[in-house]
Formats: C-alpha cells, structure tokens, sequence
C-alpha cells in the first residue's frame, strides 16, 4: 500500500497527492492527517490534486471528511490544483465539498489560509 | 451486378449509339439545370457516368461498379456544395432513361432489355438522393460544429477576472463546452472570478439554470467565484415563475456591475483620477 506523504511547513501541513489513491491508502491518509494534526497543531491543511485525473464518489467524500476531521482539530483545509475535468465530474457527481475551500493553485491556497490567521 | 443476356444486349446497344444517347442526355441535363451549366462541361461529366454504366451493363470488370458508385457520389456531393436541389441531381440520372426511351420507343424488340436498364437507372437515381442526403448532413453538422466554436469566447476583463459573454440558445452540448472552456482558462489564466453573461441567451428554462448551476460549482470547486450577469426583465420573470433558485450564486443586471462586484472581491477600487488627459 503507497503512503500518501504529509509535510509541515509553519502551520500548515501539506498533502500532494501523486500516486494512484486506494480505497486503503484513502483511509490510511485520513488517520495520518488526523494524528498530525494532534501532534502538530497546524491551523492549515493544502491538499494539492493537481495530479489526480479519475475521482469517483468515494474520493469525494474523502475530502469532505478531512475537512470536517480537520476542523476538530480548529484547522482549515484547502484543495489546490484541481483540474477542470475532475470538477466537472465531481458536479455531475452532485458532490459541491462542503465544509472545504478551494483555491487553483498552492499560492492562493496559502493565502487563503494566511488571511484567516 | 449480376450480368444476363438483356444487360449485355443493353450495354452493346448503348455502345452503338454513344454518342447519340449522350448528346440527348446532356441537352435534358442542361435543360433541367436552366443553364446553370454549359453543354460541354455536362458532357464531359456525363461521359465518364456512360462510359461507366456500359461497364457495369456488359460486366466486363467487377471495378466497374464501384467506380460508378464513386463517380455518382461524388457528383451528388459536388451538385449539394453548389446549393442544388436533390431532385435537380436525381433528375441527372433519371434524364438517361428519356434518353434512351426515345431512341428505342420504335424498336419494339427492345422493350425487354430498356424495363431492365430502366430499373437498374432508379437504383442509381436512388443512389444520388442518397448521396445528396449524406452530404448535407455532413454540411450541416460541420456549420454546426463551426458555430458551436464561435459562439464561446473566453474574455479576460481584468488581472484575475474573466468573461463569458454567451450568445443564443443554450442546450447541453453548448453548456458542456462553455463548462470546459471556463474552467480551462480559469485554470490557464489563474483568474479568481468570472462573469457569465447571458444577455443574449433568449430563453432560460430549468435546464439552462440547471446548466449554469453546474458551470458555477464546478468553478467554485476549483476556487474560482462566478457571476451571473445580463438577466433581462423577461428572464427574471421566467426564473421566478418557474422557480428556479440561484442559491448564493450572485446574479447582476449588467455585466459592468458584475465587474464592480469582481474587482470588489479581488480587493480593487475604480477611482476618478485627479487629472485626465481626455477630460477637456
């Protein structure tokens, strides 16, 4: 099973997500993310998707949940990088992710989550 | 094509007479066209056709046909880009049987051998109409595809602000390609906000705000914001009618004041300049 790396830069963590996600690997990321928040206190999670082409439902929902897992921890979660085909299938999909913000790229991530703190 | 004696008599008999038949086959082709086309051209035309169906008739190579096909299709192709009516191409083809007809109306022991040719003509009349059907389609969708093209710009209005000015109906193919092209550029350009305008879209239904609906939340889950702009008083009245709710989609009358709205979230602010050169 490929482990989805989580890195720490000030107070936000960073999540790329490169690799082919796994139902597995999904869940494996969200208790990482989880544990590093408790153990960090970061106020700021960037997931960059710029490379994932094909989501289904279950990848949706997926980032629903660390955003909602996320702000347990008072942090705020940011999808950078997302390509138009993947938000065109994630509409018809009727999934809008709540509770989560999107920027279009890692910049206006940060910036996002600078203004709030 | 299936040769039997009667074909082949056929053939030979059109042999004999070519050049008779021929002639008398150009001029009802070049009446029927009102003079659209000169005598020599139809002729030259008309003689590769006869010197095609001679073939076929004495089943001399199993190629023939398929030239002839060729050459028929190719005919009712060029006749439906130079605006022809189809029955003007067909008639190009049914002209041989008149053609013939007259030269063997005396000749009563060829009665069986014209019903023959006469039915394997209609196949090939039948052949053009078809022939001209299918390129017309194809015209028809290329115009289509053509305007499909021209009708979705993409304008940036500011540094960080674009502009989707549509123009005519909206149905799904439309919206779907308007969807792509907004949100590549969103992409491209790294624009926060765009506006959609529809002051010249003329109906707007439940499907074309379900439609637009989409395009919204798609750019929204890219983190771009979207404004609708350019709702008519009619279309108000449609929207509201039908029930149709934008949600927290900001909609504006003017495409200017969905700018302001734009350059308001992008933390810009138009002022007056204390001196301008136009200002007399």
């Amino acid at each position: 099973m490929e482990r989805v790396p989580i890195v720490k830069i000030g107070q936000t963590l960073f999540v790329s997500i490169q690799v082919e996600l796994q139902d597995e690997s999904v869940l494996r990321l969200q208790e990482d993310v989880a544990d590093e928040l408790a153990a960090t206190g970061a106020h700021g999670v960037i997931i960059d998707i710029t490379a994932v082409e094909i989501v289904d439902s279950f990848i949706g929902r997926m980032l629903t949940m660390i955003g909602s897992i996320s702000r347990l921890f008072d942090a705020e979660t940011v999808i950078v990088g997302m390509r138009p085909a993947v938000a065109i299938t994630l509409t018809e999909l009727g999934l809008s992710l709540k509770g989560v913000r999107t920027a279009l790229n890692a910049d206006k991530g940060l910036e996002i989550l600078n203004g709030r703190s | 094509m299936e040769a039997d004696g009667t074909q082949v008599r056929m053939a030979d008999y059109l042999r004999d007479h070519h050049d008779k038949v021929l002639g008398r086959w150009s001029e009802l082709v070049v009446i029927g066209l009102r003079g659209r086309t000169s005598l020599e051209e139809v002729q030259h035309e008309l003689g590769e056709l006869y010197s095609l169906i001679v073939r076929v008739l004495s089943a001399a190579d199993d190629h023939a046909a398929v030239e002839l096909r060729a050459a028929l299709d190719e005919m009712s192709r060029s006749r439906a880009l130079n605006g022809l009516t189809p029955s003007e191409t067909a008639l190009a083809v049914f002209s041989l049987k008149e053609a013939v007809y007259e030269l063997v109306a005396d000749a009563a022991e060829m009665v069986p051998e014209f019903l023959a040719f006469s039915r394997t003509v209609d196949d090939l009349g039948l052949r053009t109409v078809e022939a001209y059907t299918a390129a017309r389609e194809q015209i028809i969708s290329d115009q289509a595809t053509t305007m499909l093209e021209l009708s979705t710009p993409v304008v940036r209005l500011w540094d960080g602000i674009i502009a989707v000015p549509l123009v005519g109906t909206l149905d799904s193919a439309r919206t779907q390609l308007v969807m792509e092209r907004l949100l590549e550029a969103l992409v491209a350009t790294g624009a926060g906000h765009a506006v959609i305008d529809i002051t010249g879209v003329p109906t707007v239904d439940t499907e074309v705000a379900q439609h637009l609906l989409k395009t919204v939340s798609a750019a929204r889950l890219l983190g771009a914001e979207c404004t609708v702009s350019g709702i008519r008083p009619q279309v108000a009245q449609t929207i509201v009618s039908l029930g149709i709710e934008f949600g927290d989609i900001a909609t504006k009358a003017t495409m200017a004041d969905a700018l302001a709205l734009a350059l308001e979230h992008a933390g810009l602010k138009v002022v007056p300049a204390l001196w301008s050169g136009y200002r007399s």
